[in-house]
Protein backbone atom coordinates (compact mmCIF):
# COMPACT_ATOMS: atom_id res chain seq x y z
CA UNK A 1 0.00 0.00 0.00
CA UNK A 2 3.10 2.36 0.89
CA UNK A 3 4.47 1.41 -2.24
CA UNK A 4 1.76 1.54 -4.42
CA UNK A 5 1.28 5.67 -2.99
CA UNK A 6 4.59 6.28 -3.53
CA UNK A 7 4.47 5.44 -7.07
CA UNK A 8 1.35 7.81 -7.52
CA UNK A 9 3.38 10.16 -6.32
CA UNK A 10 6.34 10.06 -8.31
CA UNK A 11 3.58 9.41 -11.47
CA UNK A 12 2.39 12.87 -10.34
CA UNK A 13 5.59 14.63 -9.71
CA UNK A 14 6.93 13.48 -13.48
CA UNK A 15 3.94 14.71 -15.30
CA UNK A 16 3.87 17.88 -13.59
CA UNK A 17 7.05 18.60 -14.28
CA UNK A 18 6.57 17.72 -17.98
CA UNK A 19 3.29 20.25 -18.46
CA UNK A 20 5.14 22.57 -16.61
CA UNK A 21 7.91 23.43 -19.51
CA UNK A 22 5.02 22.43 -21.79
CA UNK A 23 3.20 25.78 -20.26
CA UNK A 24 6.00 27.46 -20.24
CA UNK A 25 7.08 27.25 -23.98
CA UNK A 26 3.18 27.46 -24.30
CA UNK A 27 2.72 31.13 -22.75
CA UNK A 28 6.18 32.48 -24.46
CA UNK A 29 5.11 31.61 -27.61
CA UNK A 30 1.06 32.85 -27.09
CA UNK A 31 2.68 36.23 -25.34
CA UNK A 32 4.93 36.92 -28.50
CA UNK A 33 2.07 36.18 -30.92
CA UNK A 34 -0.63 37.62 -28.59
CA UNK A 35 1.45 40.76 -28.52
CA UNK A 36 3.13 40.41 -31.99
CA UNK A 37 0.70 40.40 -34.35
CA UNK A 38 -0.78 43.91 -33.64
CA UNK A 39 3.10 45.32 -34.97
CA UNK A 40 3.33 42.82 -37.80
CA UNK A 41 1.85 44.48 -41.35
CA UNK A 42 3.63 44.21 -44.74
CA UNK A 43 4.89 47.99 -44.18
CA UNK A 44 6.44 47.06 -40.76
CA UNK A 45 8.23 43.71 -42.90
CA UNK A 46 8.61 45.50 -45.84
CA UNK A 47 10.63 49.31 -44.68
CA UNK A 48 13.36 50.86 -43.15
CA UNK A 49 12.97 51.94 -39.87
CA UNK A 50 12.61 55.48 -39.04
CA UNK A 51 12.89 57.61 -35.89
CA UNK A 52 15.42 55.70 -34.16
CA UNK A 53 13.44 51.86 -34.71
CA UNK A 54 10.20 53.59 -33.30
CA UNK A 55 8.69 54.13 -35.90
CA UNK A 56 8.58 51.88 -39.74
CA UNK A 57 9.69 48.51 -40.37
CA UNK A 58 13.05 46.45 -39.71
CA UNK A 59 13.34 45.25 -43.26
CA UNK A 60 17.63 45.93 -42.44
CA UNK A 61 17.02 43.47 -39.86
CA UNK A 62 15.44 40.71 -41.60
CA UNK A 63 17.60 40.82 -44.28
CA UNK A 64 20.66 41.31 -42.32
CA UNK A 65 19.97 37.92 -40.17
CA UNK A 66 19.29 36.38 -43.32
CA UNK A 67 22.48 37.68 -44.27
CA UNK A 68 24.40 36.08 -41.77
CA UNK A 69 22.51 32.98 -41.81
CA UNK A 70 23.40 32.23 -45.14
CA UNK A 71 27.06 33.39 -45.01
CA UNK A 72 27.63 31.24 -42.01
CA UNK A 73 26.23 28.17 -43.96
CA UNK A 74 28.42 28.66 -46.12
CA UNK A 75 31.56 29.18 -43.91
CA UNK A 76 30.44 26.32 -41.54
CA UNK A 77 29.19 23.44 -43.50
CA UNK A 78 31.78 22.90 -45.40
CA UNK A 79 34.12 22.68 -42.57
CA UNK A 80 31.94 21.17 -40.11
CA UNK A 81 31.52 18.33 -42.77
CA UNK A 82 34.92 17.37 -43.44
CA UNK A 83 36.00 17.39 -39.68
CA UNK A 84 32.73 15.12 -39.16
CA UNK A 85 34.61 12.98 -42.35
CA UNK A 86 37.34 13.54 -41.16
CA UNK A 87 36.71 12.15 -37.46
CA UNK A 88 34.09 9.10 -38.74
CA UNK A 89 36.37 7.72 -41.46
CA UNK A 90 39.59 8.58 -41.44
CA UNK A 91 41.34 9.68 -38.00
CA UNK A 92 42.63 6.64 -36.20
CA UNK A 93 41.64 6.24 -32.36
CA UNK A 94 44.48 7.66 -30.23
CA UNK A 95 45.61 10.35 -28.58
CA UNK A 96 45.04 13.19 -31.42
CA UNK A 97 41.88 12.12 -32.08
CA UNK A 98 40.36 12.08 -27.84
CA UNK A 99 42.50 15.37 -28.00
CA UNK A 100 40.32 16.33 -31.40
CA UNK A 101 37.08 15.53 -29.59
CA UNK A 102 37.84 17.57 -26.06
CA UNK A 103 38.92 20.60 -28.38
CA UNK A 104 35.18 20.04 -30.11
CA UNK A 105 33.39 19.25 -26.70
CA UNK A 106 35.09 22.67 -25.29
CA UNK A 107 34.41 25.15 -28.07
CA UNK A 108 30.85 23.63 -28.00
CA UNK A 109 30.96 24.81 -23.91
CA UNK A 110 31.94 28.66 -24.47
CA UNK A 111 30.00 31.06 -23.61
CA UNK A 112 28.41 33.03 -26.80
CA UNK A 113 30.36 36.13 -26.08
CA UNK A 114 33.17 34.63 -25.48
CA UNK A 115 32.91 34.15 -29.38
CA UNK A 116 32.11 37.54 -30.06
CA UNK A 117 35.43 38.57 -28.30
CA UNK A 118 37.24 36.34 -30.09
CA UNK A 119 35.63 37.16 -33.35
CA UNK A 120 36.48 40.84 -31.94
CA UNK A 121 40.19 40.06 -31.91
CA UNK A 122 40.73 37.35 -34.80
CA UNK A 123 38.27 39.04 -37.63
CA UNK A 124 37.68 42.26 -36.95
CA UNK A 125 40.75 44.05 -35.53
CA UNK A 126 43.42 41.63 -36.18
CA UNK A 127 42.32 39.93 -39.95
CA UNK A 128 41.18 43.85 -40.52
CA UNK A 129 37.73 42.56 -41.99
CA UNK A 130 35.93 45.69 -39.60
CA UNK A 131 32.88 45.19 -38.39
CA UNK A 132 31.04 43.48 -41.11
CA UNK A 133 28.85 40.45 -42.75
CA UNK A 134 32.30 38.65 -42.86
CA UNK A 135 33.29 39.02 -39.44
CA UNK A 136 29.87 38.09 -38.11
CA UNK A 137 29.28 34.96 -40.40
CA UNK A 138 32.87 34.06 -39.08
CA UNK A 139 32.19 34.22 -35.87
CA UNK A 140 28.55 32.65 -35.77
CA UNK A 141 30.44 29.61 -37.96
CA UNK A 142 33.10 29.41 -35.03
CA UNK A 143 30.10 28.90 -32.49
CA UNK A 144 28.25 26.32 -34.55
CA UNK A 145 30.37 24.01 -35.63
CA UNK A 146 30.32 22.14 -32.29
CA UNK A 147 27.21 21.39 -33.56
CA UNK A 148 27.30 20.72 -37.06
CA UNK A 149 30.37 18.17 -36.86
CA UNK A 150 29.00 16.37 -33.74
CA UNK A 151 25.57 16.24 -36.09
CA UNK A 152 27.43 14.90 -39.31
CA UNK A 153 29.65 12.65 -37.12
CA UNK A 154 26.44 10.66 -36.15
CA UNK A 155 24.62 10.56 -38.95
CA UNK A 156 28.02 9.25 -41.02
CA UNK A 157 28.48 6.62 -38.11
CA UNK A 158 24.55 5.70 -38.95
CA UNK A 159 25.56 3.85 -41.71
CA UNK A 160 25.93 0.66 -41.52
CA UNK A 161 29.94 -0.53 -41.80
CA UNK A 162 28.78 -3.78 -44.14
CA UNK A 163 28.32 -0.98 -46.47
CA UNK A 164 31.53 0.08 -46.72
CA UNK A 165 32.98 -2.96 -46.59
CA UNK A 166 30.53 -3.99 -49.19
CA UNK A 167 32.07 -1.07 -51.16
CA UNK A 168 35.90 -2.07 -50.07
CA UNK A 169 35.60 -5.46 -51.37
CA UNK A 170 34.37 -4.49 -54.44
CA UNK A 171 37.71 -2.54 -55.61
CA UNK A 172 36.79 1.14 -54.76
CA UNK A 173 38.93 3.18 -52.61
CA UNK A 174 38.27 4.59 -49.38
CA UNK A 175 36.81 7.85 -50.97
CA UNK A 176 35.03 6.53 -53.80
CA UNK A 177 33.05 4.40 -50.57
CA UNK A 178 32.42 7.37 -49.18
CA UNK A 179 31.47 9.52 -51.65
CA UNK A 180 29.24 6.84 -53.09
CA UNK A 181 28.33 4.30 -50.60
CA UNK A 182 28.36 6.52 -47.23
CA UNK A 183 27.41 10.35 -47.93
CA UNK A 184 24.82 10.29 -49.98
CA UNK A 185 22.65 8.10 -47.02
CA UNK A 186 24.32 10.38 -44.53
CA UNK A 187 24.21 13.90 -45.91
CA UNK A 188 20.69 14.31 -45.25
CA UNK A 189 21.11 13.97 -41.82
CA UNK A 190 24.03 15.62 -41.80
CA UNK A 191 22.41 18.80 -43.25
CA UNK A 192 19.27 18.63 -40.83
CA UNK A 193 21.35 18.25 -37.74
CA UNK A 194 23.19 21.18 -39.15
CA UNK A 195 20.09 23.01 -39.48
CA UNK A 196 19.20 22.84 -36.17
CA UNK A 197 22.74 24.67 -35.33
CA UNK A 198 21.94 27.08 -38.11
CA UNK A 199 18.73 27.79 -36.30
CA UNK A 200 20.80 28.96 -33.17
CA UNK A 201 22.99 31.29 -34.97
CA UNK A 202 20.21 32.88 -36.38
CA UNK A 203 19.03 33.86 -32.67
CA UNK A 204 22.38 34.73 -31.41
CA UNK A 205 22.76 38.12 -30.24
CA UNK A 206 26.33 37.67 -28.43
CA UNK A 207 28.38 36.70 -30.79
CA UNK A 208 27.41 39.76 -33.07
CA UNK A 209 27.37 42.72 -31.05
CA UNK A 210 31.07 42.70 -31.15
CA UNK A 211 31.53 41.91 -34.72
CA UNK A 212 29.00 43.12 -37.29
CA UNK A 213 25.43 44.01 -35.64
CA UNK A 214 24.88 47.97 -36.19
CA UNK A 215 22.94 49.57 -33.59
CA UNK A 216 20.46 51.61 -36.26
CA UNK A 217 21.40 51.44 -39.44
CA UNK A 218 18.51 52.19 -42.20
CA UNK A 219 19.80 50.97 -45.43
CA UNK A 220 20.82 47.72 -46.89
CA UNK A 221 24.44 46.74 -47.05
CA UNK A 222 26.59 47.09 -50.15
CA UNK A 223 29.42 44.81 -49.56
CA UNK A 224 30.04 41.89 -47.15
CA UNK A 225 32.48 44.09 -45.48
CA UNK A 226 29.74 46.33 -44.57
CA UNK A 227 28.10 46.67 -41.11
CA UNK A 228 24.17 45.03 -40.66
CA UNK A 229 21.51 45.04 -38.14
CA UNK A 230 19.89 41.93 -37.31
CA UNK A 231 16.80 40.53 -35.83
CA UNK A 232 18.28 39.57 -32.20
CA UNK A 233 20.46 42.49 -31.25
CA UNK A 234 17.72 45.00 -32.87
CA UNK A 235 15.21 43.10 -30.29
CA UNK A 236 17.69 44.23 -27.86
CA UNK A 237 18.05 47.57 -28.51
CA UNK A 238 14.59 48.18 -28.72
CA UNK A 239 13.85 46.13 -25.20
CA UNK A 240 16.68 48.52 -23.53
CA UNK A 241 18.83 51.07 -25.15
CA UNK A 242 15.91 52.83 -26.92
CA UNK A 243 14.80 56.16 -25.18
CA UNK A 244 11.37 55.30 -25.01
CA UNK A 245 11.19 51.64 -24.27
CA UNK A 246 7.16 51.27 -23.74
CA UNK A 247 6.23 53.26 -26.54
CA UNK A 248 8.22 51.02 -28.60
CA UNK A 249 6.49 47.68 -27.01
CA UNK A 250 4.53 46.58 -30.00
CA UNK A 251 7.71 46.85 -32.16
CA UNK A 252 9.84 44.75 -30.14
CA UNK A 253 7.12 42.10 -29.88
CA UNK A 254 7.05 42.34 -33.78
CA UNK A 255 10.49 41.84 -34.30
CA UNK A 256 10.10 39.39 -31.87
CA UNK A 257 7.61 37.35 -33.63
CA UNK A 258 9.54 37.62 -36.70
CA UNK A 259 12.48 36.10 -35.16
CA UNK A 260 10.83 33.29 -33.50
CA UNK A 261 8.89 32.32 -36.82
CA UNK A 262 12.24 32.38 -38.46
CA UNK A 263 14.10 30.29 -35.98
CA UNK A 264 11.01 27.93 -36.18
CA UNK A 265 10.47 27.87 -39.71
CA UNK A 266 13.95 26.42 -39.80
CA UNK A 267 13.51 23.51 -37.52
CA UNK A 268 10.94 22.56 -38.99
CA UNK A 269 12.52 22.24 -42.36
CA UNK A 270 15.06 19.99 -40.31
CA UNK A 271 12.48 18.23 -39.08
CA UNK A 272 10.37 17.72 -42.17
CA UNK A 273 13.55 16.80 -44.95
CA UNK A 274 14.78 14.37 -41.71
CA UNK A 275 11.09 12.40 -42.06
CA UNK A 276 11.35 12.11 -45.86
CA UNK A 277 14.92 11.38 -46.16
CA UNK A 278 14.14 8.51 -43.51
CA UNK A 279 11.13 7.27 -45.87
CA UNK A 280 14.06 6.95 -48.59
CA UNK A 281 16.76 5.16 -47.53
CA UNK A 282 16.47 2.31 -45.07
CA UNK A 283 18.62 -0.61 -44.73
CA UNK B 1 42.00 -46.00 -60.70
CA UNK B 2 44.99 -44.08 -62.18
CA UNK B 3 42.82 -40.70 -62.23
CA UNK B 4 42.42 -40.41 -58.38
CA UNK B 5 46.07 -39.80 -57.82
CA UNK B 6 46.51 -37.42 -61.03
CA UNK B 7 43.74 -35.10 -59.27
CA UNK B 8 46.41 -33.71 -56.88
CA UNK B 9 47.83 -31.91 -59.76
CA UNK B 10 44.93 -29.28 -60.62
CA UNK B 11 46.59 -26.00 -61.11
CA UNK B 12 47.19 -24.41 -57.98
CA UNK B 13 45.63 -20.88 -57.44
CA UNK B 14 46.63 -19.38 -54.00
CA UNK B 15 49.82 -20.24 -52.54
CA UNK B 16 49.68 -19.55 -48.82
CA UNK B 17 53.46 -19.40 -47.01
CA UNK B 18 53.85 -19.06 -43.33
CA UNK B 19 51.33 -16.74 -43.04
CA UNK B 20 50.81 -15.00 -39.31
CA UNK B 21 48.03 -12.29 -38.66
CA UNK B 22 48.15 -9.94 -35.51
CA UNK B 23 45.43 -8.19 -33.93
CA UNK B 24 47.36 -5.61 -32.55
CA UNK B 25 49.64 -7.57 -29.75
CA UNK B 26 47.43 -10.67 -30.13
CA UNK B 27 48.38 -13.15 -32.37
CA UNK B 28 45.05 -14.51 -34.62
CA UNK B 29 46.99 -17.01 -36.92
CA UNK B 30 49.80 -19.30 -36.87
CA UNK B 31 52.19 -19.87 -39.47
CA UNK B 32 49.45 -21.22 -42.39
CA UNK B 33 50.20 -22.72 -44.91
CA UNK B 34 48.09 -24.16 -47.92
CA UNK B 35 48.07 -24.45 -51.96
CA UNK B 36 44.48 -23.59 -52.62
CA UNK B 37 43.31 -25.20 -55.89
CA UNK B 38 41.88 -23.09 -59.51
CA UNK B 39 38.04 -23.36 -59.97
CA UNK B 40 37.63 -25.81 -57.18
CA UNK B 41 35.68 -25.22 -54.35
CA UNK B 42 37.50 -25.04 -50.93
CA UNK B 43 35.82 -24.99 -47.32
CA UNK B 44 36.97 -23.78 -43.98
CA UNK B 45 35.53 -25.10 -40.98
CA UNK B 46 36.41 -24.53 -37.68
CA UNK B 47 34.64 -23.87 -34.66
CA UNK B 48 33.86 -20.08 -33.94
CA UNK B 49 36.98 -17.70 -33.21
CA UNK B 50 39.31 -20.10 -34.84
CA UNK B 51 40.52 -17.42 -37.55
CA UNK B 52 38.09 -18.83 -40.20
CA UNK B 53 36.86 -15.39 -41.33
CA UNK B 54 40.37 -13.63 -40.18
CA UNK B 55 42.16 -15.88 -42.81
CA UNK B 56 39.73 -15.50 -45.75
CA UNK B 57 40.31 -11.85 -45.30
CA UNK B 58 43.87 -11.90 -45.72
CA UNK B 59 43.61 -12.97 -49.40
CA UNK B 60 42.08 -9.55 -50.23
CA UNK B 61 43.33 -7.85 -47.77
CA UNK B 62 40.37 -6.75 -46.37
CA UNK B 63 41.97 -6.93 -43.08
CA UNK B 64 44.06 -3.63 -43.92
CA UNK B 65 41.10 -1.84 -43.00
CA UNK B 66 41.37 -2.46 -39.67
CA UNK B 67 43.41 -0.95 -37.10
CA UNK B 68 46.41 -1.81 -35.57
CA UNK B 69 46.24 -5.50 -37.55
CA UNK B 70 49.88 -7.09 -39.25
CA UNK B 71 50.42 -9.88 -41.57
CA UNK B 72 53.13 -11.62 -42.07
CA UNK B 73 53.84 -14.23 -44.26
CA UNK B 74 53.10 -14.55 -48.20
CA UNK B 75 49.60 -14.85 -50.33
CA UNK B 76 50.57 -15.50 -54.17
CA UNK B 77 47.66 -15.57 -56.38
CA UNK B 78 49.10 -17.01 -59.56
CA UNK B 79 52.52 -16.41 -58.33
CA UNK B 80 52.09 -13.07 -57.38
CA UNK B 81 52.69 -12.28 -53.47
CA UNK B 82 50.04 -9.91 -52.60
CA UNK B 83 51.13 -8.37 -49.60
CA UNK B 84 54.56 -7.28 -51.59
CA UNK B 85 55.16 -3.63 -52.07
CA UNK B 86 53.57 -1.80 -54.57
CA UNK B 87 50.60 -4.08 -55.21
CA UNK B 88 47.52 -2.24 -56.30
CA UNK B 89 44.97 -3.03 -53.44
CA UNK B 90 42.16 -1.52 -54.98
CA UNK B 91 42.83 -4.02 -58.75
CA UNK B 92 43.47 -6.95 -56.39
CA UNK B 93 40.09 -6.68 -54.91
CA UNK B 94 38.89 -6.27 -58.45
CA UNK B 95 39.81 -10.03 -58.75
CA UNK B 96 39.48 -11.55 -55.31
CA UNK B 97 35.87 -10.72 -54.81
CA UNK B 98 33.99 -11.45 -51.42
CA UNK B 99 30.62 -12.35 -50.42
CA UNK B 100 29.78 -11.13 -46.41
CA UNK B 101 27.98 -13.51 -43.91
CA UNK B 102 25.29 -10.48 -43.20
CA UNK B 103 23.43 -9.84 -46.79
CA UNK B 104 24.66 -6.40 -47.25
CA UNK B 105 22.97 -4.84 -50.52
CA UNK B 106 23.55 -1.35 -50.91
CA UNK B 107 20.10 0.94 -50.52
CA UNK B 108 20.11 1.45 -53.77
CA UNK B 109 18.09 0.02 -56.67
CA UNK B 110 19.14 -3.47 -58.02
CA UNK B 111 20.28 -2.28 -60.83
CA UNK B 112 22.44 -0.18 -58.94
CA UNK B 113 23.85 -2.46 -56.94
CA UNK B 114 25.09 -4.34 -59.84
CA UNK B 115 26.85 -1.63 -61.91
CA UNK B 116 28.13 -0.17 -58.88
CA UNK B 117 31.39 -2.03 -58.81
CA UNK B 118 32.00 -1.80 -62.60
CA UNK B 119 31.08 1.81 -62.39
CA UNK B 120 34.04 2.17 -59.62
CA UNK B 121 36.51 0.69 -62.56
CA UNK B 122 35.55 2.94 -65.21
CA UNK B 123 32.73 1.65 -67.25
CA UNK B 124 30.48 4.36 -67.90
CA UNK B 125 28.44 2.91 -71.13
CA UNK B 126 24.80 2.62 -70.59
CA UNK B 127 24.18 -0.45 -72.98
CA UNK B 128 27.64 -1.96 -71.30
CA UNK B 129 26.24 -1.70 -67.98
CA UNK B 130 22.57 -3.25 -68.47
CA UNK B 131 24.40 -6.26 -70.51
CA UNK B 132 26.37 -6.35 -67.14
CA UNK B 133 23.85 -6.55 -65.29
CA UNK B 134 21.88 -9.25 -67.03
CA UNK B 135 24.57 -11.34 -67.60
CA UNK B 136 25.45 -11.59 -63.54
CA UNK B 137 21.88 -11.79 -62.87
CA UNK B 138 21.74 -14.57 -64.87
CA UNK B 139 24.88 -15.90 -63.31
CA UNK B 140 24.33 -15.73 -60.19
CA UNK B 141 20.55 -17.63 -60.65
CA UNK B 142 18.25 -14.36 -59.69
CA UNK B 143 17.48 -12.71 -62.98
CA UNK B 144 14.11 -14.21 -63.21
CA UNK B 145 12.97 -13.59 -59.79
CA UNK B 146 14.16 -9.88 -60.74
CA UNK B 147 14.11 -8.92 -64.14
CA UNK B 148 10.84 -6.67 -63.77
CA UNK B 149 12.05 -4.92 -61.45
CA UNK B 150 15.64 -3.82 -62.09
CA UNK B 151 14.78 -0.42 -60.51
CA UNK B 152 13.12 -1.68 -57.27
CA UNK B 153 15.20 -1.04 -53.94
CA UNK B 154 17.36 -4.16 -53.42
CA UNK B 155 16.09 -3.61 -49.53
CA UNK B 156 12.72 -5.17 -50.43
CA UNK B 157 14.35 -8.54 -51.93
CA UNK B 158 14.06 -11.65 -49.38
CA UNK B 159 16.95 -13.14 -47.37
CA UNK B 160 18.12 -15.42 -50.12
CA UNK B 161 17.86 -12.92 -53.23
CA UNK B 162 19.58 -10.28 -51.54
CA UNK B 163 22.55 -12.64 -51.25
CA UNK B 164 22.36 -13.80 -54.65
CA UNK B 165 22.41 -10.34 -55.51
CA UNK B 166 25.55 -9.33 -53.25
CA UNK B 167 27.06 -12.46 -55.09
CA UNK B 168 25.94 -10.61 -58.65
CA UNK B 169 27.38 -7.75 -57.19
CA UNK B 170 30.95 -9.30 -56.77
CA UNK B 171 30.53 -11.19 -60.49
CA UNK B 172 29.91 -7.74 -62.20
CA UNK B 173 33.65 -6.80 -61.39
CA UNK B 174 34.82 -10.19 -63.17
CA UNK B 175 36.55 -11.50 -60.24
CA UNK B 176 38.97 -14.64 -60.34
CA UNK B 177 38.36 -15.80 -57.21
CA UNK B 178 35.04 -15.50 -54.42
CA UNK B 179 35.48 -15.44 -50.97
CA UNK B 180 32.37 -16.26 -49.25
CA UNK B 181 32.31 -15.93 -45.52
CA UNK B 182 29.24 -17.75 -44.23
CA UNK B 183 27.27 -16.95 -46.90
CA UNK B 184 24.02 -19.40 -46.12
CA UNK B 185 24.06 -18.54 -42.59
CA UNK B 186 21.35 -16.93 -42.34
CA UNK B 187 19.30 -17.95 -44.67
CA UNK B 188 16.22 -20.48 -44.50
CA UNK B 189 17.23 -24.07 -45.66
CA UNK B 190 15.54 -23.39 -49.45
CA UNK B 191 17.60 -20.34 -49.67
CA UNK B 192 20.79 -22.51 -48.50
CA UNK B 193 19.99 -24.92 -51.33
CA UNK B 194 19.85 -22.44 -54.09
CA UNK B 195 23.33 -20.77 -52.82
CA UNK B 196 24.76 -24.02 -52.58
CA UNK B 197 23.63 -25.49 -56.34
CA UNK B 198 24.93 -21.65 -57.37
CA UNK B 199 28.39 -23.04 -56.10
CA UNK B 200 28.78 -25.64 -58.09
CA UNK B 201 27.86 -23.55 -61.43
CA UNK B 202 30.08 -21.13 -60.53
CA UNK B 203 33.47 -23.16 -59.65
CA UNK B 204 33.35 -23.86 -63.18
CA UNK B 205 34.86 -19.89 -63.48
CA UNK B 206 36.21 -19.25 -60.23
CA UNK B 207 37.95 -19.94 -57.67
CA UNK B 208 35.98 -20.72 -54.54
CA UNK B 209 36.64 -20.77 -51.17
CA UNK B 210 33.65 -20.48 -48.43
CA UNK B 211 33.87 -20.00 -44.55
CA UNK B 212 31.25 -22.16 -42.85
CA UNK B 213 29.49 -23.54 -39.92
CA UNK B 214 28.07 -26.21 -41.07
CA UNK B 215 30.33 -29.40 -41.85
CA UNK B 216 27.71 -30.87 -43.69
CA UNK B 217 27.29 -28.10 -46.11
CA UNK B 218 31.43 -28.21 -46.17
CA UNK B 219 30.74 -32.36 -47.51
CA UNK B 220 28.18 -31.36 -50.16
CA UNK B 221 29.88 -28.37 -51.88
CA UNK B 222 33.35 -28.56 -51.31
CA UNK B 223 36.29 -30.43 -52.97
CA UNK B 224 38.80 -29.53 -50.22
CA UNK B 225 38.10 -28.65 -46.90
CA UNK B 226 40.87 -26.99 -44.43
CA UNK B 227 39.74 -27.47 -40.61
CA UNK B 228 41.14 -24.75 -38.23
CA UNK B 229 41.90 -24.52 -34.94
CA UNK B 230 42.72 -21.80 -32.09
CA UNK B 231 44.21 -19.80 -35.79
CA UNK B 232 46.21 -22.70 -36.99
CA UNK B 233 45.43 -24.65 -40.14
CA UNK B 234 45.36 -28.63 -38.70
CA UNK B 235 44.45 -30.04 -41.79
CA UNK B 236 43.97 -29.85 -45.31
CA UNK B 237 42.80 -31.83 -47.76
CA UNK B 238 40.59 -33.37 -50.41
CA UNK B 239 36.78 -32.97 -48.72
CA UNK B 240 36.56 -36.82 -49.03
CA UNK B 241 39.57 -37.74 -46.81
CA UNK B 242 38.93 -35.13 -43.91
CA UNK B 243 35.37 -36.64 -43.78
CA UNK B 244 36.19 -39.97 -44.24
CA UNK B 245 39.76 -40.20 -43.22
CA UNK B 246 41.06 -37.87 -41.21
CA UNK B 247 44.42 -37.74 -40.42
CA UNK B 248 44.21 -35.36 -37.24
CA UNK B 249 43.08 -36.71 -33.80
CA UNK B 250 41.19 -33.13 -33.53
CA UNK B 251 39.53 -33.17 -37.08
CA UNK B 252 38.47 -36.54 -36.38
CA UNK B 253 36.59 -34.61 -32.92
CA UNK B 254 35.18 -31.95 -34.61
CA UNK B 255 33.85 -33.46 -37.17
CA UNK B 256 32.44 -36.54 -35.03
CA UNK B 257 30.67 -33.76 -32.99
CA UNK B 258 32.86 -34.04 -29.81
CA UNK B 259 33.27 -30.57 -29.97
CA UNK B 260 32.87 -27.46 -31.58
Amino acid sequence: MRSAGREKLVGWLIRAATYFIVFVIASIIFNIIYNGTTAISWQFLSTMPRNSGAEGGILPAIVGTLLLVAGTIIVALPLGMATAIYLSEYAKSGRLMRTIRLAIVTLAGVPSIVFGLFGLGLFVIFLRFGASIVSGCLTLACMILPTIIVASEESLRAVPKSLREGSLALGATKWQTIRKNVLPYSVSGMLTGSILGIGRAAGETAPILLTVAAFYLPKLPRSIFDQVMALPYHLYVLATQHPDVVKVRPMQYGTALVLIVLVLGVNLAAILSRIHIRRKYKW
Amino acid sequence: MVKTEQQNNTEVKIQVKDLNFFYGDVQALFEITMDIPSRQVTALIGPSGCGKSTFLRTLNRMNDVIDGARTEGKVLIDGKNIYDHGIDIFQLRKRVGMVFQKSNPFPKSIFENVVYGPRIHGVKNRKELSEIVEKTLIRAALWDEVKDRLDKSAMDLSGGQQQRLCIARSLAVEPEILLMDEPASALDPVSTLKIEQLLQVLKQDYTLIIVTHNMQQAARVSDYTGFMHLGQLIEFGKTNQIFTNPREKLTENYISGRFG
